[in-house]
């Protein structure tokens, strides 16, 4: 008789190696800290994402009132949040065309409704994982268009639009690959230095008798470590928002759960009970 | 009053039973179904296949109500039946969740049938009937999934349908006549979405309708695969070692919904994307026709087939001749084929193993995924087992099951990850092990030490 337990030995086979899957590859996302019921947190997240996203990106599922759900009053939102003639139960909606911004930064900033589930990773970081690491790793490169990049997501069309609040830091990059040179498997090590201003030196060196694996290093050196880590508390307020807003149900969500899941397991000892009551006579 | 049916019930009852046959049609289906004793947690997943139906339907009605079936409204009537419908998050969630957990269900509603035969003779209507819904399922999956048209939704339906294109002579045409243009596009939704909620769920209701008559018919199988209708009665005609299906499984059915609902609400509320796997992520981003996602998948319960698929290369269509060939000639002197049989299979066998190699690997992938259902249709008369449940079968036909459904799982797994060779080797012995099993399955299923069936159910009272 195959059992069950062989059924989930091997399902369990399958998601361990789907875990070590998701974690290769790219630039390693840092953990965001977790504020999804900090208030505090959520509403000083939602002031950032008005002031410093919703001109270029907009939230087109998302309604300035339903941040009271995120304990905001309706007078606040409207003192507060409110720039534009919006009224209080509109969407977050913006007023640059598409077609404009396209032609303006050479990609339409995408719509950050529901962006937080859209950056996560099967099994893996979640979307604010994502962004919060992406908020906080772009550095200064003159020869980008925008005199920005990301070692999140190389070549971003996004300029740094946090740079004030972030203070100025310098990034190192330090890569091992594997060439082929003339059929002859080769080991280059670059280094990238940014300076703050975004001026880079580049070095290349052959290693003789390196032999794997590739290595991917990234190092960010702020001038000013005090504002930093102002900085990173803030782009962790916007980035828990940003997944709040993703879906804003979700802490009402896990509180009904609790009690579905409490009902069910009494209606399970009671279906059991009568289930036994039942068969008991029966031989 | 004259004409006035003779019937047993009075009041009201006896109103309606006078003219339709209430009573009688739950005693036959319910109270005087009788079902073996001995029935075990497999045999819950019947019942919950048809509480998930009702789930998706019931739900289904609710989404139809706030959803728009526009290309340039779907995406964000989605997200406002998740934040402004009253309690649509809760429906949408049951919804995607349902979708997934009806395969989990139908997938060991399945299993199970293969573990005890309960497709053997009598019951290959039963079988073939519950096959037909299957595919229907797929179809209704597969369709309503390019309905919240994100990315995953839209790519993946681009993939599914080009598929089509590979079928020789016809199949550029046939995949724009599915499509209604050349890519997929709003036009697609609106049929898709037509067929989702009308279509198939008519014929799925009537298929299952016809499942359930069919199995009543001939009675429910056991896991000892013995037939309790040739075993002793009682005073009143009904087999000993059965009982009726009310009050006995329907009360015992509820146990496995409280079970089942108790994992459905914990991934509804707790995990409502699953990882990733019951809602994609990329489906979080709006179709763009224009930027196809670096990694299509489809969602998990498609993946052992879409592996299949994927496996079919040119290189591998060799492989597959030479199995042809080695086919035609074992079936030739060893086969025990009689008659013009003896002749036109091996030939049939020779020309498949030529075409193999004229006709394009990709039409040959299509042809491994359906050819991985449609296989399924046959299995009462591929197994030739001289007993039905596997409790009986030798020891080794048990590995083989489990060596299927470690295939099956591997192959859905790799089904969900970006192609390179190690997996694409994977994948085709994968393919191989699954084709084999099933079409093998004429030669092993009869071989080895059998273990005695006893004369009666093997029942112990709870």
């Amino acid at each position: 008789m195959i059992n069950i337990k062989k059924l989930l030995g091997a399902f369990a086979l399958s998601l361990t190696c789907s875990a070590v899957m998701a974690a290769e590859g790219g630039y390693r996302l840092d953990h965001a800290p977790d504020r999804i019921n900090n208030m505090a947190s959520l509403q000083n997240g939602a002031k950032l994402f008005v002031n410093y996203c919703l001109s270029c990106h907009s939230a087109n599922s998302m309604r300035y009132n339903k941040l009271t759900e995120i304990g905001l009053t309706e007078e606040e939102i409207k003192k507060n949040l409110l720039f534009t003639g919006d009224k209080v139960g509109d969407l977050m909606k913006i007023a640059m065309r598409p077609a404009d911004s396209k032609r303006w930064f050479g990609a339409t900033p995408p719509d950050l409704s529901v962006i937080a589930r859209a950056k996560s990773q099967n099994l893996g970081p979640s979307g604010v994982d994502y962004i919060y690491t992406f908020l906080r790793t772009f550095y200064r490169d003159t020869s980008k268009k925008s005199g920005w990049d990301n070692a999140v997501f190389p070549s971003v069309a996004m300029p740094n639009v946090l740079w004030q609040l972030q203070g100025p830091q310098t990034y190192d990059h330090v890569t091992i690959q594997r060439t082929e040179k003339d059929g002859k498997e080769a080991w280059t090590r670059s280094t990238a230095s940014y300076d703050a201003d975004g001026y880079a030196q580049v070095k290349i060196e052959n290693l003789a008798n390196y032999r794997g694996p590739e290595v991917s290093h990234s190092a960010f050196k702020p001038a000013d470590a005090a504002k930093a880590a102002a900085f990173d508390n803030n782009v962790a307020d916007l980035s828990n928002f940003l997944g709040w807003m993703a879906e804003p149900v979700q802490l009402l969500r896990k509180k009904i759960g609790v009690f579905v899941l409490l009902f069910l397991g009494l209606f399970l000892v009671v279906a059991w009970r009568l289930n036994a009551a039942f068969w008991k006579d029966v031989k | 009053m004259a004409g006035d049916k003779t019937v047993e019930t009075t009041g009201l009852l006896g109103w309606i039973d006078r003219r339709f046959p209430l009573t009688s049609l739950f005693k036959e289906h319910m109270s005087e179904y009788y079902a073996p004793k001995n029935f075990n947690f497999w045999y819950f997943f019947g019942s919950l296949a048809l509480l998930v139906l009702v789930i998706q339907i019931v739900t289904g009605i609710f989404l139809v109500m706030n959803y728009k079936p526009d290309g340039q409204l779907a995406f964000d009537s989605v997200e406002y039946i998740m934040r402004e419908v009253p309690w649509g998050w809760l429906i949408r969630y049951m919804h995607s969740t349902g979708a997934s957990m009806f395969f989990v269900v139908v997938y060991l509603h399945m299993l199970r049938g293969l573990f005890y035969g309960s497709y053997r003779k009598p019951r290959e209507l039963v079988w073939i009937f519950g096959m037909a819904i299957f595919l229907c399922l797929m179809g209704e999956a597969f369709m309503g999934y390019l309905l919240p048209w994100g990315q995953m939704s839209y790519w993946g339906a681009q993939v599914i349908v080009n598929l089509f294109s590979a079928i020789p002579f016809i199949g550029p045409e046939l995949s724009l006549w599915i499509r209604g243009d050349y890519v997929v596009s709003d036009a697609t939704l609106n049929r898709f979405f037509a067929f989702h909620v009308i279509a198939i769920p008519l014929v799925l209701l009537g298929l299952v309708v016809a499942h359930i008559i069919a199995l009543h018919e001939v009675g429910s199988n056991n896991p000892d695969g013995v037939e309790i209708k040739e075993g002793p009665k009682d005073a009143n005609g009904h087999p000993i070692d059965g009982i009726p299906f009310h009050p006995y499984y329907s009360v015992h059915d509820i146990v496995g919904v409280a079970g089942f609902l108790i994992v459905f609400a914990a991934i509804i509320f707790f995990a409502p994307e699953m990882g990733g796997y019951f809602l994609e992520f990329n489906n979080f981003l709006p179709a763009d026709s224009l930027k196809t996602p670096p990694h299509i998948a489809p969602v998990w319960y498609f993946t052992p087939f879409y592996s299949m698929l994927r496996a079919i290369t040119a290189d591998f269509t060799w492989v597959l001749a030479v199995c042809s060939v080695l086919g035609a000639i074992a079936l030739f002197f060893r086969g025990g084929l009689r008659g013009s049989w003896r002749i036109a299979v091996p030939v049939i066998l020779v020309v498949l193993a030529v075409l193999l190699r004229v006709i394009d690997a990709k039409f040959w992938g299509v042809v491994a995924m359906g050819g991985s259902v449609v296989i399924l249709f046959f299995l009462p008369w591929l197994d030739k087992s001289p007993v039905r449940s596997i409790r009986y079968r030798p020891t080794w036909h048990k590995y083989l099951y489990a060596i299927f459904i470690v295939t099956f799982l591997i192959l859905g797994y790799l089904g969900t990850q970006a192609p390179n060779a190690t997996f694409n080797l994977m994948s085709q012995i994968g393919t191989l092990i699954y084709l084999g099993f099933f079409l093998l399955m004429p030669f092993w299923s009869r071989r080895g030490t059998f273990k005695p069936v006893p004369e009666r159910i093997v029942f112990h009272a709870h």
